[in-house]
């Protein structure tokens, strides 16, 4: 059983493989189906990101492990242009491309924990985790 | 073309069998907007109940390709969006306003029925 996934990003048709490794991961874990669905779209946006500004990158997920509580980590980086000005990118709406500039607020909102890390000329790196909810009974 | 569409009378009905990617999803939505013109449709559906996620690039395309058949004088219903997959959605910020939705193919019918009705018809009969 593998922890840890790489999947490097160049083309658009990697988004859909990364995302079905991602999902196929977090299954291990014993993810519920919306939770599943959440982590794919997460890693879905993340990866087109990639391929929309930086044009190559990679994806590493990884199974973690912190105070007793498990979950699925998720790193997408490239050496792409970098984000000027991230609080900018974070707000709904904004876009340089040709997007609905949902991408990076929306991708916060639906996993548990965010964090970017730009330079610009050398790159962007976005972590996110989504926690295993301990409580059986959790649903959506 | 990974998504047939099948011409039943006045409505073209596309089928999702597979998860999409950008280019299969903006494949499928020249293909459509192509046959509504050839084959005179009145209305289109798009059945994505076998799609995994509906991410922001698949909510834009499906949103455009209802745009384009009702510049093309036909109407559009998304039908069989799938429980976790709307969550997702709105939890991303993804809407379809504008954009006709249905539980599944056969609601999906019924609404086309219901938007379509009173249309003038293409084929001339």
């Amino acid at each position: 059983m593998a922890d840890e996934v790489t999947v490097n990003i160049r083309l658009e048709s990697a988004i859909v493989y990364a995302r079905q490794k991602g999902r196929e991961l977090a299954a291990e874990l014993g993810f519920s189906q919306s939770e599943l669905t959440i982590i794919a779209t997460a890693i879905s946006e993340l990866a087109r990101n990639i391929v929309d500004y930086a044009g190559n990158g990679q994806i590493i997920m990884q199974l973690i492990e912190k105070d007793g509580q498990k979950g699925i980590m998720i790193k997408a980086q490239d050496n792409g242009p970098g984000i000027p000005d991230i609080e900018l990118a974070m707000q709904d709406g904004y876009s340089t491309g040709n997007s609905l500039g949902l991408g990076l607020p929306g991708t916060k909102r639906l996993m548990d924990e965010f964090e970017i890390d730009s330079k610009v000329g050398q790159g962007t790196t976005v972590t996110v985790i989504k926690w295993k909810r301990n409580d059986i009974n959790f649903k959506i | 073309m990974k998504v047939p569409i099948l011409k039943q009378g006045d409505y073209l009905i596309a089928s999702v069998q597979s998860v999409l990617s950008d280019s299969d999803l903006s494949l499928l939505r020249d293909e459509i907007a192509e046959r509504v013109g050839r084959y005179r449709s009145r209305g289109v559906i798009i059945d994505v109940t076998a799609l995994d996620v509906i991410d922001s690039y698949a909510a834009r395309t499906l949103k455009n390709i209802a745009q384009i058949t009702k510049l093309r004088g036909a109407e559009t219903v998304i039908a069989g969006i799938q429980p976790e997959v709307a969550f997702s959605m709105v939890q991303l910020g993804l809407t379809l306003d504008g954009v006709a939705t249905a539980l599944d193919l056969e609601e999906g019918l019924i609404c086309l029925d219901k938007l379509t009705k009173g249309m003038i018809n293409k084929n001339g009969g």
